[in-house]
């Protein structure tokens, strides 16, 4: 069995709880580093741990600490990021449903090494019910002298809220989510100035995860060293994994970096296989934003070697045929998913979720959407494909926030990778209009672009 | 210890205080170097980065780290470093990662340039242009939009705006109660003001200078004239509210229009009031100063004669020449 530190007690009934949560061990991460260390000794050990950002980047958390600017009399905010909303991630939710108080207590510990005295949590504003459980949990934590004026009689002040952000995809990405706290539209900041200089009401601020703050705990608990014990190279720790798409047993899975995927997507322990015995065709590795694999090359590297859940691993192979462990949301596609409506699908949502502050953002995800919805719905034109190609690369990299790549990504590497496909919509329009054919039993195309490996 | 740094764009060094962006670097260059820009307005604070049609390359980051930077990047918001080297016309990479840019902008906006007010003062149509293709690639239905009366001076086209925000900035910034903004967001975003009030007060007729398109019109002026045929002079007034300079656009002897005076860039000198705009249109309202001078490579400067010199910026760089072959034979030619 696999070494769990976030979901360790996910089972525990009532864990919920304040009272629960404490008899398992919670909240001995705020008493050591309240009461043992100081505010740089914290910030030491979540270095040492080699904790990386859950939240898609991947960024060293320790080092984006030390970047925060500390002038003597103004404010400094720990924000976390709770607006999870990107199609294919759902692992943040489901620990704030289940564990409200690892966050909570994640939130103390990481205000104390910051030196922050107000943090907030900003959850997409959908999420009412999460919203609810941490409103309870904060209350349950202040009452037990966790939260507000000094804290465990160590001095510390920490006041802790929770804010529900405006309900759109932008607002995560982090200069977005500082406006929209800030009441304003929640359009990205152009950086520089980084928030670790001028961030929330232009004071230094650190916006981390959800799942990065939680793992805090543990990191404080156990040390850094024994953190970074955990894991494959600069990839340390464990990563909670949201699988969906066509798996036996799609959910939210702790994982220790370094797993083979094919044990992730096999084994009895993870996901149990594809369901109802199909071939695997495609995964997507990170959350919908990320470049979609073949089965091949999600199986193993372009050089042969297996492929691992972690964060070297997946972007490995170059950008041809790589990937990225992005949030952690992993989709994986049987022999019979169609990958121009997925594709489209995903367009979709990037068109849907375009702030429109930049041009090619928001013309170019329009674009893209529709052209992908002409072929998908057999109105497409061979050029299209090449038109789709030459688009994409006209907003990646060009765009003030990175909607514009998770955008652009999805769709170049469906075309780089399944452009046979693209092209039997085009030849093949009646029959790809068919959403109730299996296609791997009329495109003989796109039989060859599914692995027979496994 | 110089307190100024270093930066070359183009092959061209220059020196300029810290904190200067790239784009006002390569303004006090001048020339064809300096990058467009659609949303930018140096009068305007926090605005630019948006168009991103002046992405320009950096080869250089600097002195100390001289790794370049990984993405285009917008010169209106990115700052020089000492040592920094950046490349504008003479970047392949940023030619045509800008004529994607003006692309995009094309495709919700119409190329009605003989019907449209804006047209020979139009920075898009010069942009579309240089940068744009023969046809378009884009084949769907353009978004449209009713025009609105946005007070009893100014009409709003949304079909033409681009979005560039400068005239949220300039009503934020300029007056004393905005009351328009932006709506929705993607490309369903649209200029508009709150439950379609009137833009009311004493500044707000500069949103329509500000306007790199033609979104936003003067009504008093609508449809009088084409801009080529009038005769701008700089005059002044003793204004109560602003600085009374201003530029009046004649027809024989009728000022059809009055404006801010505008620099090189086509950014206004000074803002004025809308007392100076729409109300004061006779000729005995001013004191004349002396015909406007347009640039050689405006439209507008068609009729108003001004002898066409190759730019000095250009003239003593090979690399730059290359670069500029067609502007430099047209001017051989003339």
């Amino acid at each position: 069995m696999a070494r769990k530190l976030l979901l360790e007690h996910i089972n525990v009934p009532d864990i919920h709880t304040f009272d629960v949560y404490r008899q398992k061990g919670g909240y001995r991460a705020v008493e050591k580093a309240l009461k043992t260390l100081t505010p740089d000794e914290v910030v030491e050990e979540v270095k040492k741990s080699g904790l990386r950002g859950r939240g898609g980047a991947g960024f060293p958390t320790g080092m984006k600490w030390s970047f925060l600017a500390k002038p003597e009399g103004v404010a400094r905010y720990l924000v976390c990021n709770a607006d999870e909303s990107e199609p294919g991630t759902f692992k943040d939710r489901y620990l704030m449903t289940h564990i409200p108080h690892a966050l909570i207590e994640g939130m103390i510990v990481s205000s104390f090494a910051l030196g922050a005295h107000t943090s907030y949590i900003y959850v997409r504003g959908e999420m009412m019910p999460q919203i609810r459980i941490l409103e309870k949990a904060i209350a349950e934590a202040k009452n037990a002298g966790f939260l507000g004026k000094n804290i465990l009689g160590t001095g510390y002040d920490l006041e802790l809220y929770v804010q529900p952000g405006g309900g759109a995809y932008i607002c995560g990405e982090e200069t977005a989510l500082l406006e929209s706290l800030e009441g304003k539209r929640g359009n990205p900041r152009i950086k520089p100035p980084f928030p670790a200089i001028a961030g929330l009401y232009g004071c230094p601020t650190v916006v981390n995860n959800v799942e990065s703050i939680a793992a805090t705990v543990p990191i404080i608990n156990d040390g850094g060293d024994e953190y970074a014990k955990i894991g494959i190279g600069r990839s340390t720790g464990t990563k909670l994994i949201s699988a969906s798409g066509n798996l036996v047993r799609p959910g939210v899975y702790e994982i220790e970096l370094g797993l083979p995927v094919e044990e992730f997507i096999y084994s009895d322990e993870w996901c149990g296989g594809i369901a109802n015995g199909k071939r695997l065709k495609a995964t997507v590795a990170g959350g919908s934003s990320v470049p979609i694999l073949p089965a091949n090359l999600s199986l193993k590297l372009a050089n042969g070697d297996p492929r691992l859940m972690s964060y070297e691993s997946l972007s490995e192979g170059g950008f041809a045929t790589g990937s990225m462990m992005g949030s952690g949301g992993f989709i994986a596609f049987d022999e019979d998913q169609c990958i121009v409506r997925n594709t489209w699908n995903f367009s979709r949502f990037y068109h849907h979720e375009s702030c429109g502050q930049c041009s090619p953002c928001r013309e170019g995800t329009g674009w893209m959407e529709k052209v992908l919805h002409r072929l998908e719905f057999g109105h497409g034109k061979m050029s299209d494909i090449d038109l789709l190609v030459d688009v994409s690369k006209k907003i990646e990299g060009n765009t003030i926030c990175p909607l514009g790549d998770a955008a652009a990504w999805p769709v170049a590497s469906a075309i780089r990778h399944f452009r046979d496909e693209f092209e039997w919509h085009v030849n093949e329009p009646v029959k790809s209009l068919d959403t109730n054919y299996g296609l791997a039993n009329y495109a003989e195309p796109i039989a060859k672009t599914v692995s027979t490996e496994n | 210890m110089s307190d100024k740094v270093k930066v070359t764009i183009d092959g061209i060094t220059v020196e300029v205080a810290p904190g200067t962006t790239i784009l006002n670097a390569a303004r006090q260059i001048g020339g064809d170097i300096v990058p467009p820009a659609m949303c930018y307005y140096s009068k305007l604070e926090g605005s630019g980065g948006k168009c991103r049609t002046c992405i320009v390359k950096v080869s250089k980051g600097s002195e100390k780290d001289p790794r370049p930077m990984p993405k285009l990047v917008a010169s209106c918001r990115t700052t020089v470093m000492d040592g920094m080297e950046v490349q504008n016309i003479t970047s392949p990479e940023v030619i045509e990662a800008r004529s994607g840019v003006v692309e995009m902008l094309l495709i919700n906006h119409p190329l009605d340039c003989p019907v449209c007010d804006q047209a020979g003062e139009c920075d898009l149509q010069n942009l579309g242009y240089e940068h744009g293709l023969q046809k378009t690639r884009y084949e769907f239905e353009r978004r449209t939009f009713e025009r609105i009366d946005i007070g009893d001076k100014i009409q709003l086209h949304m079909n033409r705006c681009i979005l560039c925000y400068r005239c949220v900035f300039t009503a934020d910034q300029i007056t004393n109660k905005r009351v328009h903004g932006i709506l929705n967001r993607g490309d369903h975003s649209e200029i508009s003001t709150y439950i379609q009030t009137a833009v009311d007060n004493d500044f707000s007729g500069n949103v329509i200078d500000v306007c790199p398109v033609g979104a936003l019109t003067d009504k008093t002026f609508r449809f009088k004239n084409r801009v080529w045929f009038t005769k701008p002079i700089d005059a002044h007034r003793d204004c109560p509210t602003c600085s009374g300079k201003v530029t009046l656009w004649y027809k024989g002897e009728d000022v059809l229009r009055v404006t801010a005076r505008k620099d090189i860039y086509g950014e206004v000198e000074e803002f004025i009031c809308n007392t100076c705009r729409f109300d004061k249109k006779k000729t005995a309202d001013w004191t004349i100063e002396h015909p406007t001078h347009i640039s050689d490579t405006s439209v507008i400067a068609s009729n108003h004669y001004d002898t066409l010199k190759p730019l000095p910026v250009i003239q003593d760089n090979a690399r730059l020449q290359e670069a500029n072959r067609v502007e430099l034979e047209k001017t051989t030619k003339f």
